[in-house]
């Protein structure tokens, strides 16, 4: 059954349209990337997603229900995570309070589900006393994560996880990310333009071109490098 | 001896003022992005509405007080629905016209100047056309404190201990309080509390209340020392002014700082000087303390701590 259904979604900053009738859906359990260069509208896709986007047509639903409308801090009550690029973790919050900014949202997130994130990131625990701001890139990415995941999303929206951090804290990432997958059912949507990060968590792929999705990619073309290098280059 | 009482007290009653005057106008600044030029007519709101429930409807000071405090709140609410939010305003729009008549006013500095200067204008005029020129005072509580050939307001002094109280439980509401948190990463990213869930406009409209509130109990507690006239706003506005930018980002550790700082520069001026210099004094060590620290004090002590954290 498919969790998130975007049909003919346009969105626009101002007047200039960036997303142009969008076509995508998401199933229960999979873990869904969107492939794009620089510019063609992936971030614009997630904040679209996420509410914090209006989109001018089409609908969005999720879990059954039409959210076009709903605000983002609803859809985030309604199962919706989210890690945007750059992390944007509160800098001057310290580690932890970081991470019970996300807890807030259902009443449902429990303290096993606590032990489980510090044992995918042991570092956070290590560091829960100290300010955000003061973390490595790749450690702020860990913090962007547990913060989403204290709520117990259904749906992980990521924004570009390999954007900036070095590559072999990348591989971690990924790692850590379909570990998640796995063991909690969290189904995930992410952009990436890395092509070793969509090969190695994807399911199934989504190609972005101008704001459009140009092409569905399934694992079998996954496997073939020179078939999806395509869609990224220059 | 009597020279030394007399500059201690003189500074109490200075940081008091400075810190009193600053504490609602730096909470709104420092989290919304909102300048309220229309913060000595909230004070004017308090003052008021302390005085008239203590007048004409009989209440006990402290009462009364509350009273003040809570009616500016109240108001306080209703402005920041109606012109700095703008809610009400498209909430009529997106009925009749199907669209936002105004954009809110947070992080939009000059903007929110001139929509708050415009409100203090209606507000003082409104105030004397329903007030009149100047309504009856309550009298000053507790009497004088007499030492050698001098004697002091011991009301100025229970002031004072208020405003160290003040700065203290605004220090707990915002570091130690789930608002307090919820609110802190609002203004550090907006968008991303949103997408954790966080109503922010309810925190927006949760700090303009408190901001609010913090206006009106300065009106209420300078109520029974004051003449209730409807420009008695003004004399708050450059001080809290003052306080705030002197200050810089951080709200509660920069309104402390300010006040202790600026509030000893003009006990000192004005024992030695008077009253007038005094003022004086304290505008002359602003312009050199934003000449030399254009972020505040709190905007200094930041650049040294990160210098220092990146020579590590």
């Amino acid at each position: 059954m498919s969790l998130l259904e975007l049909d003919g979604v346009t969105a626009a900053y101002d007047r200039t349209p960036i997303l142009r009738g969008v076509d995508l859906s998401v199933d229960e359990g999979e873990i869904v990337g969107v492939m794009g260069k620089n510019g063609v509208g992936k971030t614009t896709l997630l904040k679209t997603v996420m509410g914090l986007l209006e989109p001018t047509e089409g609908t969005i639903r999720y879990a059954g229900a039409d959210v076009t409308s709903a605000s983002a801090d609803e859809r985030a009550r309604a199962g919706i995570g989210y890690i945007p690029q750059g992390r944007d973790v509160f800098p001057k919050l310290t580690v932890e309070q970081n991470i019970r900014m996300g807890e807030k949202i259902r009443a449902d997130s429990d303290e096993t589900l606590y032990d489980q994130i510090y044992g995918y990131f042991p570092i956070l625990d290590e560091r829960a006393n100290q300010d955000a701001g003061t973390l490595s890139g790749g450690q702020q990415q860990m913090l962007a994560i547990a913060r989403a995941l204290v709520s117990n999303p259904d749906l992980l929206l990521l924004d570009e996880p390999s954007e900036g951090i070095q590559p072999s804290i990348v591989g971690q990432i990924s790692e850590d990310m379909q570990a998640i997958n796995e063991d909690l059912g969290t189904t995930i949507l992410f952009v990436e333009q890395n092509l070793g990060v969509i090969r190695e968590m994807a399911d199934r792929c989504y190609a972005m071109e101008r704001g459009e999705i140009v092409d569905e990619v399934g694992p079998t073309t996954l496997a073939d490098e020179d078939a999806i290098a395509e869609y990224l280059a220059v | 001896m009597v020279n030394g009482i007399n500059l201690a007290l003189q500074f109490l009653d200075s940081f008091a003022f400075i810190v009193l005057a600053a504490a609602g106008l730096a909470i709104i600044f420092g989290i919304m992005g909102v300048i309220n030029l229309a913060h000595g007519e909230f004070i004017l709101v308090g003052a008021y509405a302390t005085t008239l429930s203590a007048t004409k409807l009989g209440l006990p000071l402290a009462a009364a007080m509350l009273v003040g405090t809570l009616v500016t709140a109240a108001f306080g609410v209703v402005v920041e629905r109606f012109v700095i939010s703008g809610a009400v305003p498209n909430w009529i729009g997106q009925r009749t016209v199907g669209r936002d008549f105004v954009e809110p006013l947070y992080d939009r500095l000059a903007d929110s100047m001139v929509a708050t200067f415009g409100l203090s204008l209606i507000m003082v005029q409104g105030a004397r056309v329903v007030f009149g020129n100047s309504i009856d005072t309550v009298g000053t509580p507790f009497g004088n404190i007499a030492y050698g050939a001098f004697s002091y307001s011991t009301y100025r002094i229970v002031l004072s201990g208020v405003s160290i109280a003040l700065l203290v439980g605004v220090y707990y509401i915002f570091t130690r309080t789930e608002y307090g948190m919820t609110a802190r990463a609002t203004i550090q990213d907006e968008e991303t509390a949103r997408a954790l869930g966080v109503d922010t406009e309810r925190i927006y409209m949760a700090t303009f209340a408190i901001g609010s509130g913090l206006a009106g109990l300065t009106g209420a507690l300078f109520a029974p020392t004051l003449s209730m006239q409807p420009t008695l706003g003004d004399q708050f506005l450059v001080e809290a002014f003052v306080a705030v930018v002197v200050g810089g980002p951080s709200v509660v550790l920069g309104t402390a700082l300010s006040g202790g700082v600026l509030g000893a520069i003009q006990a000192v001026f004005t024992n030695l000087y008077g009253t007038f210099f005094g003022r004086i004094a304290l505008l002359a060590a602003a312009m050199v303390a934003l000449r030399f620290l254009p972020d505040g004090i709190t905007g200094f002590i930041e650049t040294v701590q990160s210098r220092r954290q990146e020579g590590e």
